[in-house]
């Protein structure tokens, strides 16, 4: 399988802080597949996501590796980055809004990289921007190619930046919380386009959310991430039915169920790690249930094998035994 | 049968040609806690706004405890229903530290014993004197949400609305003042009109809910009658619309598609 995205060992720090805002973060997505990175407000996942566009945090020092469709962009020079970001990957963000001219109509938004970028006639960019409109499943392209921003609904317009995005024919798709501004029945159907253009164009995902659930159900795997770390990875349905990191099982029982019994929830205590904040051991110590003092704020956990999941948990093994047969969540 | 709490009748709003809300009714008994279920333009965030005076109903009537609220005082008004809002800003003066913005209130509503109140509300909502000390930029999401919802109950209000109040926060912490509010429902009786797109979230702390779509109640009933047996096509598309295991996208697509054509 090929390796679209590929992060090893990143670090990215800055001068002033508590912590590292990356501190040695290791993901993959491969071609065609949909991958989850989870996490709370801080945890640095849309840091983590636009670093494989070679985006990276003014003034930052950064260490280890960020391999987007085969070429390295920690250190990268401009040729590299362009080329990457032209031809391999894109980025859509939660607000479809901040991301287009409000005086520009829909045509002349998705022609203009097309023909600046991709070098083709007006003609052609024409032709193929009603062509990607009708890919995200836009009702009348023609129509919509005529229309300013102010016109379409949220869901719509992200439907355009999904179209916008696909004008670079990339491989990778970042989706940074794209959903997150819209109405909940809006969101499956931008989940469903993003299916579909997985299936059709072999795409290859990376889904930034806050969401467990949401990520659980539409990717294959799931990265949950606290305070720069990884605390755990593992594929979806693991994680979900045998979350072992303390900070997955915490997220997974903050969130009143829909259906079935309705215990008092059990909250993580505390709030997430701020960036002033200094961290020794493991990150989520300061809030775990589990933490052994002397145990875990000596000693960072890195990222071990237990079953079908990467758990970075000094206790992950007899954490797991305690919960066998007890019932999860 | 004892005055409900909230009794609404016929509520209409309209913005130029657009309905925001049409003929709607509900009441909310004494202790009781409703959700206001809906998206936007569900009309559900207008309905939050008439509830405290903030917008005039064009037709309908609002009563608390049997009075009617247009008739009310400023201060009558704030004694019969507080709001919380999504963005705690709203209700905070940012210049003021959480002890002296909660004190301001009680000074205003003449309470006798502000010292003691002042501990009792920040006991309640589970902060502290570190954060009582600060001004809202000195506190995190969840820590200035807290003290938005002191501040609305600082002068023991028949009915608080809740306007979103837990969906900008970390899963983590919202988790913790969904239990600050199920405490606050226990120990003060208060009623609770709990406006919400989240429909566990609505759950966990209502009795009741309305759904809304495009400004009129599609649906309403006991939350878990409605959750496990959905009578109106939007309520279930709401249902469906929720990620689960075995979720499938392109199915609710299908769902939310016909139902637009339908109406
Ligand atoms: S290493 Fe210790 S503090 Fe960290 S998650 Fe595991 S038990 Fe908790």
């Amino acid at each position: 399988m090929n390796t679209l995205l590929d992060i090893k060992g990143l670090t990215v720090a800055m001068a002033g802080l508590g912590r590292p805002i990356l501190d040695e973060v290791s993901l993959a997505v491969h071609d065609g597949e949909a991958v989850a990175l989870v996490g709370e407000s801080g945890s640095g996942k849309s840091v983590t996501a636009r670093t494989a566009l070679g985006l990276f945090p003014g003034g930052a020092t950064v260490s280890g590796s960020v391999v987007v469709g085969g070429t390295e962009v920690v250190a990268a020079g401009p040729g590299d980055l362009r080329r990457v970001r032209t031809s391999v990957a894109s980025m859509i963000f939660q607000d479809p809004r901040a991301g287009v001219n409000p005086v520009r109509r829909i045509g002349d938004f998705l022609t203009e990289p097309l023909r600046r970028i991709q070098g083709r006639s007006k003609a052609e960019a024409t032709a193929q921007a009603l062509e990607l409109l009708g890919a995200v499943g836009m009702p009348d392209p023609p129509r919509h190619l005529r229309q300013f921003p102010h016109e379409l609904s949220g869901g719509m317009l992200q439907r355009v930046m999904i179209a916008y995005a696909l004008t670079a024919d990339p491989r990778l798709l970042l989706c940074d919380e794209p959903t997150t501004a819209l109405d909940v029945t809006t969101q499956a159907e931008i989940m469903a386009i993003l299916g579909r253009l997985r299936r059709d164009r072999g795409l290859g995902i990376l889904l930034i959310t806050h969401d467990l659930d949401l990520a659980a159900s539409v990717c294959d795997r799931v990265y949950v991430m606290y305070a720069g770390r990884i605390m755990e990875a593992a594929p979806s349905a693991a994680l979900t039915s045998v979350p072992r990191h303390p900070y997955t099982r915490g997220l997974l029982g903050s969130a009143p169920p829909l259906t079935g019994p309705m215990p008092r929830l059990a909250p993580i205590p505390g709030a997430p790690l701020g960036l002033a904040e200094a961290v020794s051991g493991c990150p989520f110590a300061a809030r775990c249930a589990h933490v052994v003092p002397g145990l875990c704020d000596a000693t960072t956990p890195t990222l071990e094998r237990h079953g079908d999941s990467q758990v970075a948990c000094l206790r992950a093994a007899e954490l797991i035994d305690e919960t066998q047969g007890e019932g999860l969540r | 049968m004892s005055t409900p709490l909230l009794d609404v009748t016929g509520l209409c709003k309209t913005y130029g040609t657009n309905v925001a809300v049409s003929d709607l009714s509900f009441t909310l008994p004494a202790g009781g806690s409703l959700g206001l279920v809906g998206e936007s333009g569900s009309g559900k965030t207008t309905t939050a706004r008439m509830l405290i005076g903030l917008e005039r109903p064009d037709r309908g009537q609002i009563l608390v405890k049997g009075e009617p609220l247009a008739a009310a005082s400023r201060l009558a008004r704030a004694k019969a229903v507080q709001i919380v809002f999504q963005d705690p800003y709203l209700s905070l003066d940012p210049r003021l530290t959480i002890r002296a913005a909660l004190d301001d209130v009680l000074r205003l509503h003449r309470h006798p014993d502000r010292a003691a109140r002042v501990t009792e509300l920040l006991d309640q909502v589970g902060l502290g004197a570190r954060e009582a000390a600060a001004k809202p930029r000195g506190l995190s999401g969840g820590q200035r949400q807290r003290a938005a919802i002191a501040r609305a109950l600082a002068v023991e209000p028949d009915v608080l609305v809740l306007d979103e109040a837990v969906s900008a926060l970390d899963v983590s912490i919202q988790a913790q003042v969904l239990n600050v509010l199920a405490d606050i429902r226990r120990e003060t009786g208060i009623g609770i009109v709990f406006v919400s797109h989240d429909l566990a979230v609505v759950r966990y702390l209502c009795d009741e809910a309305l759904v809304l779509h495009r400004g009129v109640v599609v649906e309403r009933g006991a939350i878990e009658a409605l959750l496990t047996d959905p009578q109106d096509p939007y309520t279930r598309l709401l249902i469906s619309s929720v990620p689960h295991a075995g979720w499938s996208p392109e199915e609710i697509s299908e769902q939310r598609r016909a139902l637009q054509q339908r109406s």
